[in-house]
């Protein structure tokens, strides 16, 4: 054997070589078996000191698998011996579905799959197209090449929130709101997770606010906790993930015109998106367009500095200035 | 992703659980090629194939699995009981479905025949698993226009050099470039060209939403063989050794400047001193940070240094001039 000259088997190496004993010994078997049958042929179950170690073991072993996902059920063996209960695993349970995918149809589930390689789910990610490609041989699809869509879970909380929303797990977490300072504790149901602009939102259920709330996942601050049972609530049947998110936002209003000199070579942005732009001399130019949210275009004109002066309207013109003096202002310096 | 010193018994179970159909049905494999494709070094894979070998669903030797790699090809034989992969775990339908969901949004993808189908496919793959993963979703949609993203990847398929009219809005500029593209990337809700740009004889990540024109050229367009692509792990901003570190003071109201650019630190200023954040970010150039300031009219202020504080103040004040007296007021 190749482990010669080494040390013994890890624990965890031991483990393993048990775990995948059972899981072979209990699909290979065509009847449920008895512990005492799964203890003899799981050579493993053999070394443990007792019949309560063993019978220890092998309910943790059980749980352990069924955590994975692995069906593992229990059955009587004979009806005329009840009190004896026996284990098997189904074929037809336990295997992936028969299902054969096209080459361009693999292509996208690789696209879909290497979305995750930047995320805390890479592993699950690359685990389940290797599951989908099993049978299949892969093939380059040439029209993939050169893109790389990729979703990134830097936010500390994604990984429980994320179970949660899963397992419809009520949650606990101290939150942050935008503009408050400290933090608050909030207990939710969880609805569903979004990526929208490149930052992850939970819509959950305020249990505390008896209302349906956006959090906005990197303003969790620390653990997140369970409040209660999986499976403990319901999410309803019309919950629509982005819609709830997108009317967190605030509304927008009607387009108003406004008229802004803008120095030549400069306001880009602005003229990309004028109705009309005309020459007043060699410096400036005069550029029309329209806005829907006074506060914002005048923050966006503000931020040009001199290279854009706003002609109308007077109240866009008060926005501009309100902003700029403010700035002098907070940039006065200790004098 | 493979397998790591922490890997524990069942997160390896699970591995070879999937590791072993997928040697099954390409017998003969190379094992460095194996152990590529299967994301772990060649040690462990060959740990996981002696491993395998003295398992079986009974002792005898034609109940145990058989593993082989002598030659550097592997054979794994005796192993029809888990010849099939597991069923897809919850975690391992959210990550494709969420994938493939997304994919259907993005602007210029010709694919999208494949993903519905791919998608049901999977839906019906994925069974108990499916419900609850599709209540997760991601939007990788934003104001690019598809027509760009799809002459972009055009022009890498084709391997063309293109030129672009790029706008920089933090500098208030529209540059004109020459790139040779190597591919194109969504990265935090937003789509990205990245390319050998021969203005700045260095690789680019230029965002699609600000490219007023995209030209495909009929030149050659592969990169120079030194051109390496941007590691996406940590986004797309990536701070130099000689940035100026500046130190900001976000009042109530402006805190949301930490969740939009990328801040080195941030530190709570009690509510008692007015709430809000100071926050230190890193740099290479003030005039995004001065047009920034402007904006914020001041619900943010620069503390330190000082002369970056001056340049503020100073643009403030000339962009002022341009208002009448009665407007602008005294003060």
């Amino acid at each position: 054997m190749s482990t010669e000259g080494r040390a013994g088997p890890s624990a965890a190496q031991v483990k393993t070589e048990r775990l995948l004993n059972l899981v072979l010994v209990l699909l290979y078997t065509r009847r449920p078996l008895a512990k005492a049958q799964i203890r003899s042929l799981v050579p493993q179950y053999g070394h443990s000191a007792s019949t309560e170690a063993f019978e220890r073991m092998f309910e943790r072993d059980k749980d352990e698998l069924r955590e994975l996902g692995i069906p593992l059920v229990t059955e009587d063996i004979d009806p005329l011996h009840e009190d004896e209960p026996g284990y098997r695993i189904h074929q037809r349970e336990y295997a992936l579905p028969d299902i054969s995918f096209e080459p361009d149809e693999l292509a996208v589930l690789g696209l879909a799959s290497r979305t995750w390689a930047q995320a805390s789910l890479a592993g699950p990610a690359a685990q389940a197209l290797r599951k989908l490609r099993a049978a299949g041989v892969e093939r380059d699809v040439d029209a993939l090449i050169g893109i790389e869509p990729r979703l990134r879970t830097t936010e500390p909380a994604f990984d429980a929130v994320k179970d949660g929303v899963l397992r419809r797990l009520p949650l606990r977490f101290a939150y942050r709101r935008a503009e408050a300072s400290e933090s608050e504790e909030r207990h939710v149901q969880p609805w569903s997770l979004l990526s929208w602009h490149g930052h992850w939102y939970l819509n959950a259920y305020d249990v505390d606010r008896d209302a349906p709330r956006v959090f906005r996942l990197s303003r969790i601050v620390g653990g997140v906790r369970p409040a209660g049972d999986p499976g403990s609530f319901e999410v309803p049947e019309d919950h629509e993930p982005r819609l709830m998110v997108q009317g967190s936002a605030p509304p927008t209003g009607r387009p108003s015109p406004a008229v802004v000199r803008v120095r030549k070579r400069a306001g880009h942005s602005l003229r990309r998106h004028a109705r009309t732009v005309g020459e007043v001399d060699s410096t400036w130019d005069l550029v029309d367009l329209d806005y829907t949210d006074l506060d914002g275009f005048a923050e966006e004109l503000a931020g040009y500095g001199a290279d854009v002066v706003v002609e109308q309207p007077d109240e866009l013109v008060h926005g501009v200035v309100d902003r700029l003096r403010g700035a002098v202002a907070a940039h006065a310096g200790e004098r | 992703m493979g397998a790591s010193a922490t890997e524990t018994a069942t997160a390896r179970l699970a591995r070879l659980l999937t590791m072993v159909p997928w040697l099954v049905n390409r017998q003969g494999i190379d094992l460095q090629q194996a152990a590529d494709d299967l994301g772990v070094s060649v040690e462990q894979l060959e740990a996981d194939l002696n491993l395998l070998f003295l398992c079986g669903y009974g002792q005898m030797p034609d109940e145990l699995i058989e593993a082989d790699w002598e030659e550097g090809r592997v054979f794994v034989g005796n192993a029809d009981t888990i010849a099939r992969p597991l069923r897809l775990g919850v975690d391992e339908a959210v990550t494709l479905m969420v994938g493939l969901r997304a994919l259907r949004e993005v602007p210029g993808l010709g694919e999208r025949d494949a993903v519905e189908r791919a998608l049901a496919k999977l839906e019906d793959a994925a069974g108990a698993a499916a419900a609850p993963a599709s209540r997760v979703r991601a939007e990788m949609a934003d104001e690019s226009s598809a027509e760009l993203l799809a002459r972009a990847r055009r022009a890498i398929a084709d391997r063309r050099r293109v030129h672009l009219r790029y706008l920089v809005p933090a500098r208030d500029e529209a540059t004109e470039r020459d790139v040779d593209p190597m591919r194109v990337v969504g990265l935090d809700g937003r789509w990205y060209l990245e390319g050998w740009c021969h203005r700045a004889e260095d690789t680019r990540m230029f965002r699609m939403d600000r490219v007023e024109e995209l030209t495909v050229l009929d030149v050659d367009g592969t990169p120079p063989a030194d051109a390496r692509e941007r590691d996406l792990s940590e986004g797309t901003f990536r701070p130099g050794p000689d940035d100026l570190v500046v130190t900001l003071r976000l009042l109530p109201g402006a805190t949301w400047v930490a969740d939009y650019y990328p801040v080195e630190s941030a530190e709570h200023v009690p509510a008692s001193e007015g709430g809000g954040l100071v926050v230190r970010v890193r740099t290479a150039d003030t005039a995004w940070l001065r047009r920034l300031m402007w904006r914020l009219g001041g619900r943010g202020s620069v503390l330190d240094p000082a002369e970056v504080v001056a340049e503020v103040r100073a643009g403030a004040r000339a962009a002022l001039t341009a208002y009448p007296a009665d407007v602008v007021g005294g003060g």
